[in-house]
């Protein structure tokens, strides 16, 4: 079923979110993962994301208070939701299953 | 430059125009935070960074859709106003009343004008390859004193050099319409038909189809003939026509088509049959004059040009040509233009056109200016009583604005009131459209030979239309009534300076005054030119004469006379070739001593000149005593002048020489004021001919007798005794005159027709005026009277104001209309009426004695009241 499973950069997103705590909004998200990532993520592209991910009910947004760099206007915080909670627990479960599938001699040489 | 620290404002506006209202409060401040971010990397590209950053975030998902729910709103507050409307209304019938029929009688005009205008713009536009076919216009310049006259015909020349020599035509066609008149027979039956010679091309230029027959062929062979389907049916019913032969006299023509009937809607008019151009060639082979580069004046031409040609490149093609032939020419120049065939009518005026169907921009945009102003007018009764009862309705607004309605709300609420009353006043306008249609068809644009067609097609126009006219009508009270301030309505009224619409309703009542002035006027001032023109001296007897057209009849004229002449009540039998002074004209050119002047004439008999009591100013008529071959002429004193004779005596017996066959003519009278045309053209040198039995085409009857209908009844008879084919055709010369003025005649009418609409549309907007002076100010009136004022003063003192508008608009129209008659209509008068205290004076008192009534019936009415009635409840 399309959207039980999370494509790879909203996983890193929500991820993001997660680890951001009190502070995830679209600005320090896409800071976050370019500091952690070193991905160089485009504003236009995490907001479409977390607008998506929003409406499939994974995170949850709440205006926070005004401030002065932003003209005087709100952020809006993300939290994960419990479906999301769940949507990154079971993706989390898929990748161990594999990994623990995969024979030590594969990566051996990496790491 | 100071810092401004935040990107320009104008970025601001595109991003919360597009964005969902949801999203923008944090879109927009990250946008913010990434600008203040970018700022250390400079402004101009911070603001740069930024622009684009806007771009790029209109997505679908930003982008804020309709606000339905405030559509809804929308929704409920329309059918609020309807129902406020609709109360309001039908509380105040009267006002309603005057509005409505108002505006509907004005509007019955608008709705008239637009299936006119319709009709007009449709025209030729149903052919095929409308874009590429053009007819080709002259110009005619006279070298000597410049003037130039635009044709709608061509020369045979130009329409076979653009077929054979110009490249880029697909298809030239030749076509004519003087020549093609005729009686037709077919067996027992004997019709008579009228159409064009045209070339084989019509078929391809124009697309109206052959039923039967060959496109290509049917209009080569000589004597070729095709029939429209009316024409057909006539003579054969539902038989198919092709094959079969139609004789005109010694002629007969093979009937190689059977095509549709022309759409009203073509400049080619209403016609009965084509014939081939070639028949005419062969008809006419005789006259030398006919492939003349100046033979200008009879034929027509069109071009198909190719799918990728220019009409420039045709154009410098007949210009070429033209400075060719005009080469040493000293007189006159001819050169050729081109129109879209969409543009041949409505035109500009051009003379020579194919059909009666033509009609000049000119007299429709007049049309349209009058309709304009009526409308006008009527849509300012709207707007004075609405403003002048905007007291009634500020409680209303005041609520509505309490209760939150911006200027906006309150404001198109009234103008959707003002729409309301317009689209009910359209129904009773399309009442009143069918109504005036067939007298418009009939009186206004009978000679253009327009028909209107209502199709379903106009009702989004009219609709329009109302809606357009609901506006011009409410945007005035709208304005005043939703400027009102909550506060100031529901706190004191009295101090609600609602009369500050004063002075523009006075200007408004002026206007529409001063517009039902102008136009009775100048119906008055019509009439009087009309009935001048009329009876003025055209320096020859019209009165008791009749005259009998025997032209196209092939009658033997001197039979017609010998039965005529029997008669005890014709005193006089005279014969000529034409009717002068009906408009009809034919010229002619005359030597003496080698001098050649264009002039005007006439080919008549003897008796002729006795019947008509020519003026001579010296000599006298065909005194016929001439044994040789040499005619006689009476000249008048243009050509006196132009011969170079100093005194008539001096002309009297002198010879001059006739036409380009030289025919001799000995001057046997001289005539003075002998008016040819009429009396919007200057006079003309004019000649009287002695005709010698060629050319009569009219016999003159000088009739005296106390019971006309029975002389007719023997005319009749006595026509019917020699021909029993053709109908008695007989008309009164004072009459026939009298037709030429027609258009002045209509005019007149239309005036006064427009000026009575005018007139009622101002006198109900009046009305509602005084009716509601009247309630707001009977309290007052009351108390005077109470005082002891007596009815006279009450109604002098009502009346005043009144009277100051009416003169004010008297003041204004009777110079307005002086000047439009002196200066633009009367001018083409070579004698007209002057204009004075008569032509303006009953126009003016008509609309003073109804203006006054209208007043003093509401004032007598209010001055009458008992006033403890009125005040005893205060």
């Amino acid at each position: 079923m399309k959207g039980t499973n999370l494509g790879e950069f909203e996983e890193v997103v929500l991820l993001t979110i997660a680890s951001l705590m009190e502070e995830a909004y679209s600005v320090n998200i896409v800071d976050e993962i370019a500091k952690v990532t070193g991905r160089k993520t485009k504003l236009g592209v995490v907001h479409a994301v977390l607008n998506r991910l929003e409406k499939k009910g994974l995170i949850a947004s709440e205006l926070g208070e005004p401030t002065k760099e932003r003209g005087g206007r709100r952020k809006r915080f993300f939290s994960i939701s419990h479906a999301g909670k769940v949507a990154l627990w079971k993706s989390k479960e898929q990748r161990d299953r594999l990994w623990g599938n995969i024979p030590e001699l594969v990566f051996k040489g990496i790491g | 430059m100071s810092k401004r620290n935040r990107p320009p404002k104008w970025m601001d506006w595109i991003i919360e125009f597009y964005c969902h209202p949801d999203l923008l409060e944090d879109l927009q401040g990250d946008l913010h935070e990434y600008y203040s971010r970018n700022t250390p990397k400079g402004q101009l590209k911070a603001d740069f960074i930024f622009f684009l950053d806007v771009l790029k975030f209109c997505r679908p998902y930003t982008i804020q859709k309709p606000k339905i729910l405030g559509q809804m709103t929308f929704f409920n507050l329309l059918t609020n106003y309807l129902k406020t409307s609709v109360r309001n209304l039908s509380r105040n019938k009267l006002f309603t009343g005057i509005n409505i029929v108002g505006l509907s009688v004005a509007m019955s005009i608008g709705i008239l004008m637009i299936t006119y205008i319709g009709q007009l713009l449709s025209f030729d536009g149903f052919h095929d390859n409308k874009e590429r076919i053009y007819k080709v216009y002259s110009r005619y310049t006279d070298l000597e004193d410049g003037t130039k006259m635009d044709l709608a015909s061509t020369s045979v020349y130009i329409g076979d050099k653009l077929k054979e020599e110009c490249p880029g035509i697909a298809e030239s066609l030749l076509m004519t319409g003087g020549w093609a008149q005729d009686d037709f027979t077919f067996g027992e039956k004997t019709l008579s038909l009228d159409g064009y010679n045209s070339s084989d091309a019509f078929f391809d230029v124009f697309s109206i189809d052959l039923i039967s027959g060959s496109p290509e062929t049917a209009l080569v062979e000589p004597y070729s003939i095709v029939l429209t389907e009316t024409s057909a049916k006539k003579f054969f019913n539902d038989e198919n026509p092709v094959g079969k032969t139609l004789k005109s006299g010694e002629d007969s023509y093979q009937i190689t088509g059977l095509m549709q009937d022309p759409p009203p809607n073509t400049h080619l008019g209403e016609f009965d049959m084509l014939i081939s151009f070639s028949t005419l060639r062969i008809k006419e082979k005789d006259n030398k004059k006919l492939n003349d580069w100046n033979y200008i004046w009879s034929f027509h031409t069109y071009v198909l040009l190719d799918q990728n040609t220019t009409i420039e490149s045709v154009q410098a093609f007949v210009d070429q040509l033209a400075s060719k032939e005009n080469d040493g020419e000293k007189y006159q120049a001819i050169n050729h233009y081109f129109k879209n065939i969409s543009d041949v009518t409505p035109g500009k005026g051009e003379n020579n056109n194919l059909s009666g169907v033509y009609v000049n921009w000119e007299d429709v945009n007049k049309l349209i200016v009058l309709t304009i102003v009526i409308l006008i007018s009527s849509c300012f009764n709207y707007t004075n009583l609405s403003i002048a009862r905007s007291l009634r309705r500020a409680k209303e607004v005041g609520i509505r604005k309490v209760v939150g309605a911006k200027y906006s709300q309150v404001f198109s609420q009234f103008i959707f009131e003002a729409i309301l009353i317009s689209l009910l006043s359209l129904l009773f306008a399309f009442g009143l459209y069918l109504l005036i249609k067939p007298g418009f068809e009939q009186e206004v644009i009978d000679s253009e030979g327009v028909k209107l067609f209502f199709t379903p097609s106009f009702v989004p126009y009219l609709l329009l239309f109302a809606v357009l006219i609901g506006v011009v009508a409410g945007i005035a009270p709208a304005m005043v009534l939703s400027k009102l301030k909550a506060i100031s309505i529901l706190g004191d009224l009295t101090k609600v300076k609602l009369f500050k619409g004063m002075t523009l309703r006075k200007v408004l009542v002026v206007f529409q005054f001063a517009v039902s002035m102008i136009l009775i006027i100048s119906s008055t001032i019509s009439y009087r030119q009309y009935v001048f023109s009329i009876n003025h001296d055209m320096g020859f007897r019209t009165e008791n004469i009749l005259n009998v057209s025997i032209y196209g009849t092939g009658v033997d004229y001197k039979m017609v006379r010998t039965e005529f002449e029997k008669i005890p009540e014709v005193k006089g039998v005279g014969t000529c070739m034409m009717i002068p002074g009906t408009r009809s004209m034919y010229g002619g050119e005359i030597k003496y001593n080698g001098d050649s002047i264009d002039i005007f004439m006439n080919k008549v008999d003897g008796a002729y000149l006795e019947i008509h009591d020519i003026e001579y100013l010296t000599g006298g008529g065909f005194n016929l005593t001439r044994k040789d071959s040499i005619g006689y002429v009476v000249i008048d004193e243009k050509i006196r002048e132009k011969l170079g004779f100093k005194t008539p005596e001096e002309a009297i017996g002198e010879i001059v020489e006739y036409g380009s066959s030289g025919w001799k003519l000995e001057v046997s009278g001289v005539m003075d004021g002998y008016e040819y045309t009429d009396l919007q053209n200057p006079l003309n040198p004019t000649a009287l001919i002695q005709n010698y039995d060629e050319r009569v085409y009219h016999i003159n009857l000088l009739l005296e007798s106390a019971d006309m209908i029975s002389t007719m009844d023997k005319l009749e008879s006595a026509w019917r005794s020699v021909d029993e084919v053709h109908p008695f055709k007989a008309e009164f010369y004072d009459v026939q005159v009298q037709d030429s003025y027609a258009e002045y005649k209509t005019m007149f009418g239309l005036f006064l027709f427009l000026a009575s609409l005018a007139i009622l549309i101002s006198t109900l907007g009046l009305l509602g005026i005084a009716v509601f002076t009247m309630e707001t100010r009977i309290k007052e009136i009351s108390i005077r009277k109470v005082l002891g004022a007596t009815e006279g003063n009450l109604i002098a003192l009502l009346t005043k104001s009144f009277i100051v508008i009416l003169s004010i608009s008297a003041a204004i129209a009777i110079p307005a209309s002086y000047f439009l008659f002196d200066r633009y209509v009367l001018v083409d008068f070579r004698e007209r009426i002057s204009l004075g205290f008569f032509e303006f004076a009953p126009g003016i008192v008509v609309i003073l004695l109804i203006a006054i009534l209208t007043v003093t019936w509401q004032t007598l009415k209010a001055a009458s009241t008992n006033p403890s009635e009125m005040l005893r409840n205060e």
